[in-house]
């Protein structure tokens, strides 16, 4: 653990997170609460601009940056249940401000109060405390961006190591790429379809029912895959499983009402 | 080289589905990267040597200039010739001049990409010489009729059986199954060509401006035997091979073939000082030296780019790209594949024309993080394609649309009418989801509202 733990989070929850995952998300919420946060969650906030950025869209970025940080200028603290999301506000925001001394000393602050769920986790809460279940055997893709973008590796492992019931087996390479890239997967289909072909063979080598991942990205294309191919293996999000409400089979143990702190 | 950087969609999609090509690709790709890692795990200092070796080309491209006059001068005092050649065509004009004047038939040629990138061997050919490549992988895709698919190792795409039918095709030999065997018959067919040829073609890796010694690396030794045979030889070495020196080259002996394919040191290290002295049995009588600029003055200008002017053209970035791994080198249309490709092609031909290349990547970084001169080619890329979207290079209907979805999501509004309409809307437009992923009821904001806010 690393300095002091923040009191309220503020939450940065991705455009695909919030359409797709949003019972992962709020797992996130509960789960923050429990461990004895304060959780806020702007209502303004859309998307971080990531998908305009990567293709080379820097001014509609740029306009998207310059609002989410105004947005989020005053959170004492960002937690994000995305590694490339995050790595859009870390790494890219300054770099979009180079030219602009004011707005970029902005991103860079933002920049460093910023967390990944998962680092934020590792960083401000001891693994134990988390006391997440989760039944069945799964396998953790390492998101590009997460792992190489903001060298999240071990940080997952020891979030997921202290979860009972879950049996965890590594994939031959988990930090390959699952071929998704946002647009990239609408401009080559094929190459990306493809490379994701290549990561479904490696997780179907572990003989895992899920699939655990930081990524709203990934974890969609991946699931596409399987579903595409047939294959009975689903993805979970990371907070998913850290949450500790579902089984693995999505029951829930407890009642959304309790949820409510 | 021609290119056909603009038919990369439809190359790629035949390479997805060439079967047995794909299945080399993949394989050996895999393979050097994992040669490549395990020879990393055993250089503690790796990380360290390449800073070293990154802020080494960072000087000598900043200073390139005054570095290439001094390796020019050294060069000349040790009896070379240095000829600067704005071009691929005045370079390619001067080899034909020399071997016109010099009464030469044969050319043999040790394995470079800087001839690749000017075309040479067809301009040696049309004007009626006859070019044997000595590198065995070049060798077979000169029989082949085909442009090299990998940046070190030029036939990757190409299996055991389709070499062995080849031969039997262009050398008229049995069909061997046996690669020791088949190495044995490009051998012992170009052991008389070394003989036979008058002029001997090679690239450099490095230029040593202290001493004027061009540096070439190779594990056939037939870059060795390409440049002692003949009477001539003529090196082809790009602006940006040019290091300071031999305590410089150090740093990148240890990089190099460990990026390249795991091996602690390549088998033959050539350090080339002037021709062949008087008393000296080895050597050519003459050794000219063409620095090539053809484009790179001008990438060196370019701030924002210049940091690919510090690749070693080890092919590690190739190896470890999935893009790469999947459809091979072929489809990105010019010389130099894998992200260093995508990275370099724009600048040679164009922006526009390539724009493909900076595209077909998912930023993956697996580049980057193998790098051995940590060139950050994922950034690279991403300025390409600021610099197509500046150029309007996308259809009307993209930029459109992306301008109307960051409109969008600038509003909470919008964004939330947005969120909604992709849930209702995902069955009735195909593929904007991949199948079978369902869209909840309700969206985060939603059930933050409902049921977290406090
Ligand atoms: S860009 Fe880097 S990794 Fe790629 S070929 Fe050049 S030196 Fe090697």
């Amino acid at each position: 653990m690393s300095g002091n733990p923040p009191t309220t989070v503020t939450l940065f929850i991705p455009c695909l997170m919030d359409g797709l995952f949003p019972s992962a998300a709020g797992d996130l919420v509960y789960l923050l609460r429990r461990l004895g946060f304060r959780v806020e969650y702007p209502p303004d906030q859309t998307c971080c601009g990531q998908p305009a950025f990567n293709q080379g869209y820097f001014e509609p970025a740029r306009k998207l940056a310059r609002r989410y940080i105004d947005i989020f200028a005053g959170a004492e603290c960002i937690v994000c249940p995305s590694g490339s999301c995050t790595a859009m506000v870390k790494k890219h925001y300054p770099a979009l401000f180079a030219q602009e001394p004011e707005t970029f000393s902005r991103a860079k602050a933002l920049g460093e109060k910023i967390f990944e769920a998962s680092q934020f986790l590792t960083a401000f809460v001891a693994p134990e405390r988390i006391k997440a279940r989760f039944t069945g055997r799964a396998t953790y893709h390492d998101s590009c961006h997460s792992s190489r973008g903001l060298g999240i590796f071990d940080e997952p492992r020891r979030l997921l190591a202290e979860v009972r019931g879950l049996e965890l087996v590594e994939m031959e390479d988990s930090r390959a790429c699952c071929g998704f890239g946002g647009l990239f997967s609408k401009r080559f289909p094929e190459v990306s379809q493809a490379i994701g072909l290549e990561k479904i063979k490696q997780i179907q080598a572990t003989g895992a029912e899920w699939v655990i991942g930081n990524d709203p990205g990934c974890l969609m294309n991946i699931q596409g895959h399987l579903n595409r191919l047939g294959l009975p293996i689903r993805v979970k999000h990371l907070v998913e499983v850290l949450g500790g409400r579902s089984d693995g089979r999505g029951k829930r143990e407890e009642g959304r009402e309790k949820e409510k702190t | 080289m021609k290119s056909k950087t603009e038919q990369f969609k439809k190359e790629a999609r035949r390479a997805l589905t060439s079967g047995n090509m794909q299945l080399a690709i993949s394989r050996a790709s895999k393979r050097f990267s994992q040669l490549r890692r395990q020879a990393f795990a055993h250089l503690p200092e790796g990380e360290d040597l390449r800073t070293r070796a990154q802020a080494i080309k960072a000087e000598a491209v900043e200073r390139q200039e005054e570095y290439l006059e001094q390796f020019a001068a050294a060069a000349e005092k040790l009896g070379a010739r240095v000829h600067r050649s704005p071009d691929g065509a005045d370079a390619c004009r001067y080899i034909e001049d020399l071997a016109r004047t010099s009464g030469v038939r044969m050319v043999v040629k040790g394995k470079s990409m800087t001839t690749e990138e000017i075309g040479l061997n067809g301009a040696l050919e049309q004007a009626g010489f006859q070019v044997w490549e000595t590198d065995l992988g070049e060798f077979i895709i000169q029989l082949a009729g085909e442009p090299p698919s990998h940046i070190i190792a030029p036939a990757l795409h190409k299996t055991q059986q389709e070499i062995a039918d080849l031969f039997v095709e262009k050398l008229g030999v049995p069909l061997y199954e046996d690669p020791q065997k088949l190495t044995m018959v490009a051998r012992e067919f170009l052991r008389e060509k070394y003989f036979q040829a008058g002029l001997g073609i090679s690239g450099a890796n490095f230029a040593l401006a202290e001493t004027g010694t061009i540096v070439i690396l190779e594990n056939e030794g037939n870059a060795r035997f390409s440049t002692t045979f003949p009477r001539i030889h003529v090196a082809v070495v790009g602006l940006e091979k040019v290091i300071p020196g031999l305590s410089e080259l150090r740093v990148f002996l240890k990089l190099l073939a460990r990026s390249a394919t795991g091996q602690k040191m390549s088998t033959y290290v050539s350090l080339i000082s002037g021709p062949g002295r008087k008393n000296e049995v080895d050597g050519p009588e003459e050794l000219h030296i063409i620095l090539l600029d053809n484009g790179r003055a001008r990438f060196r200008q370019d701030a924002e780019l210049r940091t690919s002017l510090y690749c070693l053209r080890c092919g590690a970035c190739l190896n470890v790209c999935p893009v790469y791994q999947r459809i091979g080198g072929h489809a990105y249309g010019w010389v130099y594949s894998g992200p260093i490709g995508s990275a370099m092609t724009p600048q040679f031909l164009g922006t526009l024309r390539a724009k493909d290349l900076p595209l077909a990547s998912t930023l993956c970084g697996a580049c980057a993080e193998v790098c051995p001169v940590r060139i950050p080619l994922p950034d690279l890329l991403l300025t390409l394609r600021r610099r197509i979207v500046e150029a309007k290079g996308h259809s009307g209907w993209e930029r459109s649309l992306i301008k109307g979805w960051a409109a969008c999501q600038s509003s909470p509004g919008c964004y939330r009418i947005a969120l909604e309409l992709a849930r209702l809307g995902k069955d009735f437009v195909p593929g904007l989801l991949p199948p079978g992923i369902e869209l909840p009821d309700k969206n985060f904001h939603r059930l933050w509202q409902d049921e977290y806010q406090d």
